[in-house]
């Protein structure tokens, strides 16, 4: 029997979330809305006594200074009542806690337990209105459904019985047979791979099984494998094999710095940062799920990043998450939104509160990232979560030993999460909605909170010799990937599932999240099993590693799956792309340069890429495990925008880490070579910008891209891997991890929407002592403000172009050689504290990087633009707004501007103004005044647009 | 001279444990970190320590209600010897999530164990969002608080918090709190004066961010001590001169001396 328990606020308490989804339906342009009750429905099943249902809502879900409870009846709320559950088959991380609750508590008749939502709209609306706000709003149909009274809360799936081995036809196929074979199952193979696969079966004389066919599907996808970036490409005529190899990698090996300790090897790469500890780093995309549940499938993005980092080596503890995301402005109209994707201020606001509630649970601090907003992005959002981890350095690498345990711990496994690896390899369409809800999964960040205090735990111990996280294609790609050079077997009845029902191929390749393989060897199993046991997290062997070099599957006995290992990882074939390109010409602005350059100034500041992000950066835990130095935000009134993060991992020692960022997708519809070398320019100015030293810098690559199969996006490609590659070895710093999502447009009917090529760089520098670290905001009246580097009449891909309608053409360059001198000797210069507050210029160029120092710091400024080190005849509005890259602006005491001149020495470098105490910015030439705007007007340009979302 | 023992208590969630036993540490407590479930066992026993120190995260994902889950297994497998803890006078801390545990507990600040009778909680913020923000913060001059007694008028500590909105059923529940010496600290300005929002970071009753036993050596606290140990955690480091320890230290240095006399 299934007991219900509605648990309400009792009058006169404050309803937020109800407060939210007020404002919300005004957002969406529903008006009359008088009152929203949330209340919180808890459904429970077994034999339950009265007692116990009343012990259930008094002692655990009831608190009684602010709540009410009843019991299996329906409380009678006023105005239009929608009660939302989760779908069948989706995670609940609530009943796992309710469980535990009830042990604790002595209760054992329940057998189940879910949850709820109760809805209570009060006020004049339409059934449209109502219907928009349930759909737009309330119910996300990829997980979620409106209760229907009466409907059967809790469905028991049967077990699988018995042992039901499928064959496929694959020999008999011809070519069309074989895409059909391969589009019906989401295999996601192209024709030439199912070829290969069939005549790899031809010679065994028989037909593959499904798993056979899932885990080739697996393991030969476009993520796992990165066949586009390790393929051949035919480039304007020129052949290109391997164009990872021939520029990210080949960077990283030209430069050999001394401090890259593992690169493209691991899950993550790994940097030294002390005498005992290395530092790893990774950064991940996690789009397609984001883009049809963002809160899901951003929490699971943050959640697998971390993973990668747990998975490198032994084991790393996270330190620090990263998060850049890109959307569709918020404020894009209803109806210019596509058929099937969701509207980007939803997006927004879910994948935030997704990476906030996994990363804050995780008690990892989100210390860095960024938000860039474009109308392409509608449909096909691309969302970023990066993490870094420390651990010692003796627990840098992990070998396979042939007779060691497969062990799996963590989170159990369901039909969650299944294809997400060949899903993720193909465009969004407008029915991906309904087609790939299988796909999309529920974090639940305690469970691997718990796996990784467990692990680190059992790393110290030295109780295993490998291990690897259950990301895209689950087990197939864990197990798999592991045992390339022994071979395994695995039983896999011995899984552990959430419920009943799943085949035995479903298990194979679910991507439930949470989950580690271990290699364990044998001696070592029952320790292990014991430290896992002790703080509730469960642990099962499920095969070994066997050192035959084949991998075979078993359930229940039986042999459903057999694969020679190099034929599984090294059968692949190559792929051959065709790519070209051609620089595009835009349309050049003419209008003569306006007298009041004020107007501009705050139109930029208030553009959606500028203006601040304090509503995201708020609602992430950034001090969490102690250590922060540089915060996102900083100032007077901690509201600045810091240009990297600065933070100490080991709370005994001033030694610290920088991170940032560099993305710029404008620049990449004019030339991705110049994006590239301009994101690897920004990233590392940030770095020297907070105090740190590009010589000890290494970076990420992460492109997200549209679809690569088609030649001009991947000249795109092509022309930016180019561009990292010279920026890299020019500055001398390594590339150490990377990633690629080489699939992101949106399709619906006949139209493509193909997002910007986007590069995310970033950088990660260890700092030797964090003490001596600088902020951006003016620190006090009468000191000197410098201009460090050469401003040129680069307005290409600019934010005042941008303003203005226009992209143009003259996208900045790097002049790399004099950019690494300029960035060490700023370095130097900081390293002698001889610098109060240093900013990078970037979007928006000098007049945007002085507004900021001037209002972060709640100190005036008055600037003379005719100092501006700048390529003759250039315009006022020019100068100001150029985004020429490896431009510094620094305040000095005036008694050591000499000093400073004299280590800047041949880098282009002046005195332009001085700080002052009017809280005015003031900006003249030989003429008169530019701009002379109260900085605090100017800060409020930047921070209204996205001050409440 | 033996050193005092503090046992930061961990469970799934925990987060903050690592800093908090280098908090501890500092101050000069012999800090273990330990699993409820050694302490439940029998494994691990209370007696030996004299400083039992909750930190924050998100126990058991704050299902239900922050900290609830918890609380309940600390009554319902912690209960006798936490009480045995509490009359010998032993210190007990809460911070964030260890303030919404000893809430729910009951423990704080009425002492009472019946969920129909409770008189005070922690809700959600006024902002219906988790905020990561620093705040000023001012002491009761008659508060009871064993950890507080030696701070500076005004102190700036850090939140992150989403459910931290600190009620109590009625004036006089707030009455007799003042009057025992239970309120510890407020919100305040950054010259001392009432704060509102985001100054008063949930919107609190009274402003109060943490409140102790009658006898002033159980506390809670939604803002974060142990993140505020060193200069360069002070959001304005860069911009002023600032002693080498932070405002954080003193709770732990008086848990310190505390214990030691014990």
């Amino acid at each position: 029997m299934v007991r219900r328990v509605t648990i309400s606020a009792c009058a006169g308490i404050h309803d937020s979330r109800g407060e939210g989804i007020e404002k919300d339906a005004l957002d969406l342009g529903v008006k009359g809305i008088s009152k929203v009750k949330v209340s919180d429905v808890y459904l429970f099943e077994g034999d339950i006594t009265e007692a116990d249902i009343d012990r259930i809502a008094k002692e655990l879900l009831t608190d009684f200074v602010t709540q009410e409870y009843l019991i299996d009846d329906m409380p009678k709320d006023e105005g239009h009542v929608i009660e939302v559950a989760y779908n069948h088959g989706v995670m609940d991380p609530v009943e796992g806690s309710i469980y535990k609750a009830l042990r604790d508590m002595g209760i054992t008749s329940v057998t189940g337990a879910k949850t709820m939502k109760r809805y209570a709209i009060q006020g004049n609306n339409s059934v449209e209105e109502l219907e928009l706000i349930v759909d737009k709003l309330l119910v996300n149909k990829i997980i979620q459904h409106v209760a229907e009274p009466g409907e059967e809360a809790f469905l028991h799936a049967k077990p699988v019985e018995g042992v039901n081995r499928i064959e496929i036809d694959l020999l008999g196929l011809d070519d069309d047979g074989l895409v059909n074979l391969s589009r019906d199952r989401f295999l996601s193979l192209n024709l030439e791979e199912m070829r290969t696969l069939r005549d790899h079966y031809k010679k065994m004389d028989r037909n593959p099984t499904d798993i056979e066919l899932e885990t080739f599907a697996q393991t030969w996808s476009e993520h796992c494998v990165h066949k586009t970036f390790r393929g051949i490409i035919n480039y304007n005529g020129e052949i290109i094999d391997n164009l990872l190899k021939q520029t990210i990698v080949k960077a990283t090996r030209d430069i050999d710095h001394e401090m890259c300790v593992s690169v493209f090897e691991d899950n993550a790469g790994v940097i030294r940062f002390d005498d005992t500890d290395n530092i790893n780093f990774k950064v991940e995309t996690h789009n397609f799920p984001s883009s049809l549940e963002p809160y899901g499938g951003a929490g699971t993005g943050i959640g697998g990043v971390i993973r990668d980092v747990l998975g490198t080596g032994l084991g790393a503890k996270p330190i620090m998450n990263t998060d850049i995301f890109c959307f569709a402005p918020p404020d894009m109209p209803l109806s210019d939104v596509p058929p099937g994707a969701l509207h980007p201020r939803r997006i927004m606001k879910g994948v935030v509160s997704g990476v906030r509630d996994y990363g804050n649970r995780m008690g990892i601090p989100t210390s860095n990232g960024s938000v860039m907003f474009d109308k392409r992005y509608v449909g096909n959002p691309i969302v970023y979560c990066g993490t870094l981890g420390i651990m010692p350095k003796e627990c840098s690498f992990k070998k396979v030993s042939d007779g060691d345990v497969i062990v799996l711990i963590g989170g159990r496994t369901g039909r969650d999460g299944i294809h997400g690896a060949t899903l993720s390899s193909t465009e969004v369409t407008e029915e991906s909605e309904t087609t790939s809800s299988h796909a999309v999964q529920i974090g639940n960040a305690i469970q691997e909170k718990k796996v990784t205090d467990t692990l680190i735990l059992a790393r110290d111990r030295g109780l295993y010799s490998a291990l690897t996280d259950c990301g895209a294609g689950g087990l197939s790609s864990a197990v798999g990937e592991m045992g390339e050079h022994t071979g395994a077997v695995v039983d896999l009845e011995k899984v552990p599932l959430k419920y009943a029902g799943l085949q035995y191929w479903e298990i194979w390749v679910s991507e439930a999240q949470e989950r580690m393989v271990l290699a364990v060897p044998p001696d070592k199993v029952d320790e292990l099993l014991t430290v896992f046991d002790a703080e509730d997290v469960e642990a099962i062997v499920i095969g070994t590693f066997t050192g035959n070099g084949t991998l075979t599957l078993r359930y229940h006995g039986v042999t459903v799956g057999e694969f020679d290992c190099a034929f599984l990882h090294g059968g692949v074939p190559r792929l051959e792309r065709t790519a070209t390109w051609e620089r595009k010409q835009y349309p050049e602005p003419d209008f003569p340069c306006p007298s009041n350059l004020g107007e501009p100034l705050k139109k930029i500041l208030g553009a959606w890429n500028v203006c601040s992000k304090e509503w995201v950066v708020r609602q992430y835990d950034h001090e969490v495990q102690g250590g922060s130095v540089v915060k996102p935000l900083t100032g007077a009134s901690n509201d600045g925008p810091s240009d990297a993060c600065v933070l100490r991992p080991k709370l005994g020692s001033n030694r610290g880490i920088a991170v940032s960022n560099g993305i710029n997708p404008k620049y990449g519809v004019i030339d991705p070579y110049y994006m590239a070398m301009s994101v690897i320019d920004e990233a590392l100015r940030q770095i020297t910008a907070v105090g740190g030293d590009i010589r000890k810098t290494a970076l990420l690559d992460n492109f997200a891209w549209g679809n690569t199969t088609i030649p001009d996006r991947l000249g795109d490609l092509v022309r930016a891997s180019c561009g990292c590659y010279d920026a890299a070895v020019g500055f001398g710093t390594p590339f150490i991890s990377g990633k690629d999502s080489l699939r992101n447009e949106f399709i619906y009917g006949d139209q493509v929407i193909r997002i910007p090529s986007t590069l995310l760089i970033s950088a990660l520098s260890v700092m030797e002592d964090v003490t001596k670290a600088v902020t951006m905001d003016f620190k006090a009246p009468k000191h000197a403000i410098l201009v460090v580097g050469l401003t040129k009449d680069e307005m290409g891909g600019s934010h005042y172009w941008d303003i203005k309608g226009f992209t143009g053409n003259s996208v900045p360059d790097v002049d790399v050689d004099s950019a690494r001198k300029t960035m060490i000797a700023l370095h130097e210069t900081m390293d002698k504290g001889l610098v109060l507050a240093c900013h990078d210029c970037s979007e928006g160029g000098i007049g945007v990087a002085i507004a900021e120092m001037a209002f972060a710091g709640e100190v005036g400024a008055a600037v003379d633009l005719t100092q501006i080190p700048a390529e003759p005849c250039m315009r006022d509005d020019h100068i100001l707004f150029s985004e020429s890259n490896s431009r510094f602006i620094i305040e000095v005491v005036n008694e050591q501007v000499v000093d400073i001149m004299e280590i800047l020495n041949g880098i282009p470098c002046a005195k332009i103004g001085t700080t002052t105490n009017t809280k005015q910015l003031q900006v003249k030439n030989a003429n008169g005044i530019l701009i002379e705007e109260d900085i605090f007007e100017l800060k409020e340009a930047w921070q209204k647009p996205l001050r409440t979302v | 001279m033996i050193k005092p023992k503090a046992l930061i208590l961990r469970t799934a969630g925990t987060n903050c444990d690592i800093e908090s036993a280098y908090a501890a540490g500092q101050a000069g407590f012999e800090a273990d970190r330990i699993h409820i479930n050694r302490i439940a066992s029998g494994e691990v026993s209370l007696d030996k320590y004299s400083f039992l120190f909750i930190p924050g995260g998100f126990s058991y994902g704050d299902d239900i209600a922050a900290g609830k889950i918890m609380a309940l297994e600390l009554n319902k497998r912690l209960g006798d010897s936490l009480f045995r803890f509490e009359e010998q006078g032993k210190l007990v801390l809460g911070v964030c999530n260890g303030f919404q545990i000893l809430i729910k507990t009951g423990l704080l600040p009425f002492h009472s164990h019946n969920p129909e009778k409770m008189r005070a909680t922690l809700t959600d913020n006024d902002s219906g969002k988790f905020e990561d923000r620093w705040v000023h913060l001012a002491a009761e001059p008659d508060t009871v608080c064993v950890f507080t007694n030696t701070i500076k008028p005004v102190i700036e500590l850090p939140v992150a918090h989403g459910e931290g909105k600190f009620i109590v059923r009625s004036q006089d529940d707030m009455k007799e709190l003042e009057d025992n010496g239970q309120i510890v600290l407020r919100y305040v300005t950054n010259n001392g004066g009432t704060p509102s929002y985001p100054e008063d970071p949930n919107g609190s009753m009274g402003h109060v961010a943490g409140v102790c036993n009658k006898r002033g050596t159980i506390f809670g606290l939604m803002p974060h001590p142990e993140r505020f140990l060193h200069r360069t955690n002070h959001p304005r480091w860069t911009r002023q001169n600032m002693p080498e320890h932070g405002d954080g230290t003193a709770f732990f240095k008086n848990a310190f001396e505390y214990c030691a006399k014990m």
